[in-house]
């Protein structure tokens, strides 16, 4: 059965203003189905206006095996925060 | 109580090459930390084993606990009981999904955890293996399963592994309406007529000690509670939740102006709970083996949906093969 329905990953977009986010995967036989799936499945009390399904096998991911390095280019940019810049107090609207 | 099977039976850990042990080392540090360990990350093979397994058998059990509570979509006695109970088993079927999605990301697949349960290999929760047998069953399953279900999975909503716990959320979100349907029907039925306070009662008498067995055994005889706690798979022993689910529905039965069928019930003002009387261990290992009133039916229902539902699988799968080639040519 699940040999011929491929798996999917789920997104829901809440409401308008919102981005899709991951709720979970299911198997569906092909794209219509996965979406009427995924709204019979993920949207059961009004979770969703929009959904996408990509197949899983679609979805590239990053190796938590490499996290450190990927990564570590942001870890001394702190610079980056506002909270590093000294500004007197008096000064406004900055 | 999803983890009744794996409590009383199992191997000791078996002792880890240099290498793994380093690793299982910083594993067991980020879990103490709290740190959520998501799919990809590593894990000890124990550990994506015990939860492969917990999380299936969680998931067998919403699947099959669609059965019971299925036979009286046909006998709800009105419209609007009905379309809450069928929303209810539909749910029941949602949370399913949720649990084989949380599992696959562990490594298995679904063909391979409904070929277990099929060939009766994986366990399901024991308190499924018990009859409907009138219309207050419904209202003492949704008041005391789906209640004794919720002190359990409320604590499983922090567990260490990402996906279970996130699936957790959303089923806890859920499972408050079908605790409430319950009670409501209890309550409904607690002040008719005298038959329907008898029916009540009755529903009470045969599901009390069986929903008390969910949470499992007692400590002393859980093997593998300890290990459970420490990856924090687990957060509260089996006693503690039974306690804990006893305190909250003794009173809550007692507005219904039913009995607890526990003639040694009593509140303990020094400990500040309700002492029970002895849990007959004799009955959940039956039904844990195979030998409860609906064990047999159970798995034949299972069997019986997915052989007749084979045909609409490939006929899917054909007509999505079709639609390729055209689209293709």
């Amino acid at each position: 059965m699940s040999n011929d329905w491929p798996l999917f990953e789920v997104f829901i977009r809440s409401r308008a203003g919102l981005e899709h986010k991951h709720v979970g995967s299911l198997h569906a036989a092909d794209a219509r189905m996965a979406i009427e799936h995924a709204r019979d499945v993920y949207t059961r009390r009004q979770e969703g206006i929009s959904i996408w399904v990509v197949p899983s096998a679609q979805i590239i991911a990053s190796d938590p095996g490499e996290a450190e390095e990927l990564f570590e280019p942001a870890r001394d940019k702190v610079y980056r925060h506002p909270t590093f810049y000294d500004i007197p107090e008096e000064v406004k609207n900055l | 109580m999803y983890t009744q099977a794996l409590d009383s039976q199992g191997k000791e850990p078996v002792a880890l090459p240099a290498e793994d042990a380093a690793r299982s080392a910083h594993f067991q540090a980020r879990v103490d930390a709290e740190e959520k360990i998501e799919p990809k990350d590593w894990m000890p093979e124990a550990y994506r084993h015990t939860l492969m397994r917990q999380i299936s058998q969680h998931a067998h059990s919403e699947i099959v606990g669609m059965l019971p509570e299925g036979n009286w979509i046909t006998r709800a006695p009105s419209l609007r009981r009905k379309a809450v109970l069928i929303a209810k088993v539909q749910d029941e079927g949602g949370h399913g999904m949720y649990l084989y999605s949380a599992a696959e990301t562990l490594g298995i697949s679904r063909a391979e955890m409904f070929a277990q349960l099929l060939s009766g290999k994986a366990k399901y929760s024991s308190i499924f293996n018990y009859p409907t047998l009138t219309w207050a069953d419904v209202g003492a399953i949704g008041w005391l399963v789906d209640g004794a279900a919720i002190m359990n999975q409320i604590p499983i909503c922090r567990c260490s592994y990402g996906p279970y716990a996130r699936a957790m959320v959303r089923i806890c979100k859920e499972e408050s309406f079908h605790q409430r349907q319950g009670f409501e029907i209890m309550l409904t039925l607690a002040r008719g007529s005298g038959a329907q306070r008898a029916m009540a009662q009755d529903a009470l008498n045969r599901w009390w000690w069986p929903s008390i067995m969910m949470f499992g055994p007692s400590d002393a005889d859980s093997k593998h509670t300890a290990q459970s706690m420490r990856w924090k798979i687990k957060r509260f022993s089996n006693d503690e939740l039974r306690q804990k689910f006893i305190d909250v529905t003794v009173p809550q039965a007692h507005f219904l102006g039913l009995s607890i069928p526990d003639p040694q019930l009593r509140w303990n003002e020094a400990t500040e709970r309700y002492d029970i009387g002895p849990i007959d261990w004799s009955e959940f290992h039956a039904v844990l083996k195979g030998n409860g009133p609906c064990n047999r039916e159970r798995l034949e229902a299972r069997r019986a949906a997915y052989e007749a539902g084979e045909w609409v699988r490939e006929a899917a799968a054909a007509h999505a093969r079709k639609q390729r080639a055209r689209a293709a040519a």
